[in-house]
C-alpha cells in the first residue's frame, strides 16, 4: 500500500486522533471521581492543618475518612457579605469551645496559581496557624511554602499593627528582624514566590476588613471593659475589707 | 543485536544522559529532591517503553510525511494517561513533580529513541530499548538528586540525614550548599558524571 497518499495521509491522522480521544476520554471519566476526591481531601486537610487538627493524618491508616471525619467534628463552612461579594469563612470549634476564623487565600505565584489557609484567634488580630500550597511552584525553592518550618513561622503574628491600622504579615527577604509581629523569612532561593504569599496575604486577608476590624473593636472593647470591670471588683473588695477591719 | 544487549547499553555505554546529551531540561528541574526524581524516572520509562512499542506496531502504517507528528501523538497520550493515574493515585507526588509530567513529552530521548530505534525495529525489542533508555536517564536523575538533596537539604527522601547538632544554627560547623539546590547544580554534577565516565571508557573521547 502506498503510504504517502494525500487521501491515505488524512484519513490515517483522522483515525488516529479519533481513538487516541476516545482513550483519553474513557481514561478520564474512570478515573475522574478519585481525582476528585484527592483534591476534596487535600483541601479538608489544608484547612484543619491550619488550625493544627488532623496533623497526624499521614501517619493514619485510612486518611481519608480520618480527615472527612475530623473536618465535619471541628469545622463549619460560613461566609460573610462585605459589600456585594459573599465572602467564605470558615469557623473552627475546638473541644474547648475556642473558636478561630480560617480564611482562604488565593494568590500568584511564580509559575501557577498559590493558595493557603489563614486562622485567627478571637481576638481577630493574633495568627494561629496557616497553611500554604502552590501548583508549580519550582520544588526545592518556592515549592518549600508548603513545608511547617515556612508557615510555622506565621504563628502568633499579628495582622493589626498597634495603632488598629491593618498591616498584615510580610516575608521578609534576608531574615526577618527577630521579635517583629509582622515579619517572617522569605525562602531562599524562592524570593517571588515568598513575595506572592505576602501580597496574597495583604489582598484576601483586606477583603475581611470590615468584618475584622468591627470585632477586633468589640474584642478590644470586651478586653477592656472586663479590665475595668476587675478593677471595680477588686476595688469593692478592697471596701469591704476594709470594713471589716474597721468593723473588727 | 541480542536483547540483552539492547537492555544493558542504554544503562551506562551509551546513556541517554551522560552519552547521548539528552533530556538534560528536566534532569536540572526535577532533582532537587530524591522522591520526585524517582517518581519523574519510573514515569519516562514507561513512556519510553510502550512509546517505543506501539510505534513499533504500526510502524508501517505511518504515513512517512506526518510521521513525527504521528510519534508525537502517541508520546502525548502516555503521557497524559501516566499524569492521569499519578493524580487518581499517587496525588502528592504528582503535585510535586506538577508542570514536568506533561513535559515528558518534550524530552527528546523519547523522540530520539523512537526515530532512531522503534521505527526501524520489531516491538518487543523497542519496547527493551524504550526501557532501558528511560532507566539510563532515571539511573542519573536519581543519583542527582542523591547528591543535591543530601548535600542541598541535609535530607534524603524527606527524612533528615546530617545530624541536626551539626548545622551552624545549632551551634555546629556545618550549613547546607545553597548552590546545590539551584538549576546549575545539576548541570555541574551531570558534567562531572560525564568527565567519569568518560575516563571509564575511553573510545567516547573524539579523536582530534
Amino acid at each position: 500500500m502506498d503510504t504517502n497518499k494525500n487521501l491515505y495521509t488524512i484519513l490515517y491522522a483522522t483515525g488516529m486522533v479519533v481513538v487516541v480521544a476516545v482513550v483519553l476520554a474513557f481514561a478520564s471519566s474512570l478515573l475522574k471521581e478519585r481525582q476528585q476526591r484527592n483534591v476534596e481531601i487535600e483541601r479538608k486537610q489544608m484547612i484543619l492543618r491550619s488550625v493544627h487538627l488532623a496533623a497526624d493524618a499521614n501517619t493514619v491508616k485510612d486518611k481519608d475518612s480520618y480527615v472527612e471525619q475530623e473536618y465535619a467534628k471541628f469545622i463549619t463552612d460560613s461566609s460573610i457579605t462585605e459589600g456585594e461579594k459573599q465572602l467564605t469563612l470558615y469557623i473552627c470549634k475546638i473541644e474547648s469551645g475556642e473558636r478561630f476564623y480560617i480564611i482562604p487565600l488565593h494568590g500568584v505565584g511564580l509559575w501557577g496559581p498559590v493558595w493557603g489557609y489563614i486562622s485567627l484567634k478571637n481576638d481577630f488580630n493574633s495568627v494561629y496557624g496557616a497553611t500554604f500550597d502552590h501548583k508549580s511552584e519550582t520544588p526545592g525553592l518556592g515549592a518549600e511554602i508548603t513545608t511547617n518550618e515556612f508557615s510555622g513561622q506565621f504563628e502568633n503574628k499579628r495582622i493589626f499593627d498597634d495603632k488598629g491600622e491593618y498591616v498584615s504579615v510580610k516575608v521578609v527577604k534576608g531574615g526577618a528582624i527577630e521579635g517583629d509581629y509582622h515579619q517572617v523569612d522569605a525562602i531562599s532561593g524562592g524570593t517571588i514566590t515568598s513575595k506572592a504569599v505576602e501580597d496574597m496575604l495583604f489582598k484576601n486577608i483586606r477583603e475581611y476588613m470590615n468584618f475584622f476590624s468591627e470585632n477586633l473593636k468589640a474584642a478590644q472593647e470586651r478586653a477592656q471593659e472586663k479590665a475595668r470591670a476587675d478593677e471595680q471588683a477588686a476595688l469593692e473588695a478592697a471596701i469591704i475589707n476594709n470594713r471589716e477591719n474597721l468593723v473588727r | 543485536m541480542s536483547n540483552k544487549k539492547i537492555f544493558i547499553e542504554p544503562l551506562f555505554k551509551n546513556n541517554p544522559v551522560t552519552v547521548l546529551v539528552l533530556g538534560i531540561c528536566s534532569a536540572l528541574a526535577v532533582t532537587v529532591k530524591l522522591e520526585p526524581a524517582l517518581v519523574m524516572a519510573l514515569s519516562v520509562t514507561v513512556v519510553t517503553g510502550f512509546s517505543g512499542m506501539i510505534v513499533s506496531l504500526i510502524r508501517n502504517t505511518i504515513p512517512n510525511r506526518i510521521r513525527i507528528i504521528v510519534q508525537l501523538v502517541v508520546v502525548a497520550m502516555l503521557v497524559i494517561l501516566v499524569d492521569q493515574l499519578l493524580k487518581a493515585y499517587a496525588y502528592e507526588v504528582s503535585k510535586q513533580l506538577s508542570v514536568f509530567v506533561g513535559l515528558i513529552i518534550t524530552n527528546c530521548i523519547i523522540m530520539g529513541r523512537i526515530e532512531a530505534f522503534a521505527l526501524a525495529n520489531k516491538p518487543i525489542p523497542s519496547l527493551i530499548d524504550g526501557l532501558a533508555n528511560g532507566l539510563g536517564y532515571g539511573i542519573i536523575l536519581v543519583v542527582v538528586a542523591f547528591f543535591r538533596e543530601l548535600l542541598g537539604s541535609g535530607t534524603l527522601m524527606g527524612y533528615q540525614i546530617i545530624p541536626n547538632a551539626i548545622y551552624i544554627k545549632n551551634g555546629g560547623f556545618y550549613e547546607n550548599n545553597g548552590l546545590l539546590i539551584l538549576p546549575p547544580a545539576a548541570l555541574i554534577l551531570v558534567g562531572l558524571f560525564i568527565w567519569v565516565q568518560r575516563s571509564i571508557s575511553k573510545e567516547l573521547i573524539e579523536k582530534k
